[in-house]
């Protein structure tokens, strides 16, 4: 398996001083190169699952392992380094950093994976997405569907083996839906990648072979269903 | 892609703030070079002019006025002494420490420049700044017979567009632009090379021609100046041992010196006296007067009596002998020295002041800027890359606005050079760098971390998830 979730649990500080219980997953994973989608109903902790397989937040219990390594061990420079190294993620909102050019965006993150950028390989992983036209434009001047193409091209400009997506077409209109789709599934097939894609759609959710629901497999979620049986 | 290019991205991304935190940066920058080049103008303005000669004598008194008049132009003289104590420097009893000396009269002015009248071993056996000879411009020295000739500095006759042939008209102070020798007019011979040094604002005349001058009036009355004639002569007489001069500063095999008070020049020159100068207008040689005796030392063929000369000097009751380079340097240190460094403190104050803006103009931008530190940390960059990225836009902030500081600064001092040649006398290039400048450099980086420092430090704490979740 290349992702395995064991006992991961995470709660947020609430105002009154109590905790707001969101995730209790006693098992979750994912083989290599197996593209996954992930569906749940909005706040039910898709976006925190993401965040705590990326290394971003830090899980209260439970380990995660991807390649075989526990990254709740890690400390948080050498997390930042796996991060950037074995894991591509696409945000729904994009992210790009609006200062730098799309062909800059990629090489960034090349940078923060070990100090060198492949200008080479960057121009190819854009010009597979077909913005081969459109290196040298900032974020502002391109279009949402081009800023969640270069989003994707900056996911896979290590080579990761882990690509996650949060809702990439959320944002997009539908013309390009379905071809920011297609490109993530072909591009993370042609890189050896594993996909693991949360969405609302059911379009999007139906194309693919395996389908998670959070709620069938974080324990929260599953009591505040029975609860409301 | 680095750290450079990243810092140097964010910048341009807030170009206008980044702007007007860089010229704020820079102004007290061109403020701090603008100090460091002005002083370094006023302190070779006023060292300069106090080079050429070792010892400058005069009327006891106050030793900075002494200096002021007679180095500087400025001023009244302190008082006068006997044109026969000058005797003493060329024939008598002072001659084997002296290499050469200078009479100087001042009191004289035209058209608001000063005329100091001399001999003409003044620019053929002075010389200034580090052994520069006197050059003409225009014309030539003037002869020692031909008693109303004068020549002009380089500014004085470029602002009062003094020319070779004309004629000029000196007034007493307190008396610009009414002659007090309506029937004595010296010819301007010749108009010198610039120099850098006071010299450049005067105009100087035939001493002969000086005393000639038939309403010349200086100094204490007759009977004051009969006394104090009288009084130098005692001490004098009684300075000099049995065996003449020579024994009171002889020594080192000295020879004599072989100061010349005017020699006429080998030469015959066909002299464009005035009529009947040769016996109206003279005055009696013990009448005659001086403000000031420039003396080069002879330090090196009879040091020992050289290094005498100021003491024995010093030690009579009506003349002193002071170092110029030491009054200068004193009055230097002691008053411009204070004012530099009250000026330089207010312009350090002023670029902190800027650095303290640019703390303020990128912690302003933080709220805006945590999604994308989030996105880089999301990127992979580390806490230290980021608060890294951030520092090091504190640093070009600051370096450029350093860099467009110093070259504001020179522009400026280029601006003023015109105005500082005419008013000092010194020539300053726009590209003069001054050492100190060198200082602000690693001055600015330390600035510039420190004042990057507490938004570098909430860079480094800021909380990825939260800010990612967060709308941009």
């Amino acid at each position: 398996m290349l992702l395995v979730l064991e006992e991961v649990r995470k709660s947020f500080p609430q105002p009154d001083g109590g905790r707001l219980e969101i995730l209790d997953i006693p098992y979750f994973g994912l083989d290599a190169g197996e593209q996954v989608v992930l569906v749940g109903k909005s706040g039910s902790g898709k976006t925190t699952l993401l965040h705590i397989i990326a290394g971003i937040s830090r899980p209260d219990s439970g380990s995660v392992r991807i390649d075989g390594w526990n990254i709740t061990l890690l400390s948080e420079a050498d997390c930042d380094r796996f991060r950037a190294k074995r894991i591509g993620y696409v945000f729904q909102t994009f992210n790009l950093l609006p200062g730098f050019t799309a062909l800059e965006n990629v090489l960034l993150s090349m940078y923060f994976a070990d100090g060198r950028a492949d200008r080479l390989r960057a121009k190819q992983l854009l010009e597979r997405v077909g913005l081969g036209h459109r290196l040298g434009h900032k974020p502002p001047m391109l279009s949402v569907g081009e800023q969640q193409r270069v989003a994707l091209a900056r996911a896979l400009a290590n080579r990761p083996q882990l690509i996650l997506a949060d809702e990439p077409t959320a944002n997009v209109d539908v013309g390009n839906q379905q071809i920011i789709i297609n490109l993530l599934r072909e591009t993370c097939r042609e890189e050896g990648a594993a996909l693991l894609l949360v969405t609302h759609s059911p379009e999007v959710a139906r194309q693919f072979p395996r389908i998670e629901r959070l709620e069938e497999i974080n324990m929260v979620g599953k009591r505040e269903v029975e609860q409301q049986v | 892609m680095n750290l450079w290019k990243i810092a140097w991205r964010s910048m341009q991304q807030r170009a206008v703030a980044s702007w007007l935190t860089a010229i704020s940066v820079g102004l007290g920058v061109a403020l701090i070079v603008a100090v460091l080049v002005i002083h370094q103008v006023v302190d070779r303005s006023f060292r300069r002019g106090a080079q050429g000669y070792d010892l400058i004598v005069g009327a006891k008194g106050s030793a900075l006025q002494l200096v002021l008049d007679t180095v500087f132009y400025l001023g009244q003289p302190v008082d006068l002494i006997p044109y026969s104590y000058y005797r003493e420097f060329t024939e008598g009893r002072f001659v084997p420490a002296v290499r050469v000396a200078i009479p100087i009269c001042t009191g004289h002015s035209y058209k608001g420049f000063r005329c100091v009248a001399t001999i003409p071993d003044m620019f053929e056996r002075l010389t200034y700044l580090d052994n520069r000879e006197f050059k003409f411009r225009e014309g030539r020295n003037f002869y020692a017979e031909n008693y109303f000739e004068a020549v002009a500095g380089y500014t004085a006759a470029r602002k009062l567009k003094l020319q070779v042939g004309q004629e000029i008209r000196p007034s007493g102070y307190g008396e610009v632009g009414k002659s007090q020798h309506e029937d004595e007019a010296f010819v301007i011979v010749g108009i010198l090379e610039p120099t850098g040094t006071p010299v450049d604002r005067a105009i100087f005349l035939n001493l002969e021609g000086f005393f000639r001058c038939k309403a010349h009036q200086m100094g204490p009355s007759s009977e004051e100046r009969m006394l104090r004639e009288s009084e130098f002569r005692v001490v004098a007489t009684s300075a000099e041992s049995p065996e003449g001069h020579s024994s009171v500063l002889a020594g080192n095999g000295a020879t004599g010196g072989s100061a010349s008070e005017g020699t006429p020049s080998q030469e015959s020159h066909e002299a464009p006296r005035h009529e009947g100068e040769d016996h109206a207008h003279e005055h009696a040689e013990d009448e005659r007067r001086l403000s000031a005796i420039l003396v080069v030392s002879e330090l090196e063929s009879n040091p020992q009596s050289a290094m005498a000369l100021p003491r024995i000097i010093n030690e009579e009751p009506y003349a002193q002998a002071i170092a110029p380079a030491q009054v200068v340097a004193e009055l230097f240190d002691g008053i411009v020295g204070n004012v530099q460094k009250v000026l330089l403190i207010l312009a350090v104050l002023v670029v902190i002041v800027a650095g303290i803006g640019i703390t303020v103009s990128i912690y302003n931008s933080m709220s805006e800027r945590r999604h994308e530190i989030a996105i880089m940390r999301a990127l992979g960059a580390s806490r230290g890359t980021v608060m890294a990225v951030i520092l090091l836009e504190s640093i070009l902030l600051s370096l450029g606005g350093g860099l467009l500081g110093v070259v504001m600064g020179h522009t400026l001092v280029g601006a003023l050079s015109p105005a500082i040649a005419e008013y000092t006398g010194v020539i300053v290039h726009p590209l003069d760098f001054q050492l100190a400048e060198l200082i602000l450099i690693p001055g600015l980086i330390a600035l510039a971390t420190a004042v990057g420092y507490l938004p570098a430090l909430m860079a480094y704490r800021t909380d990825v998830a939260k800010c990612l979740i967060a709308a941009p």
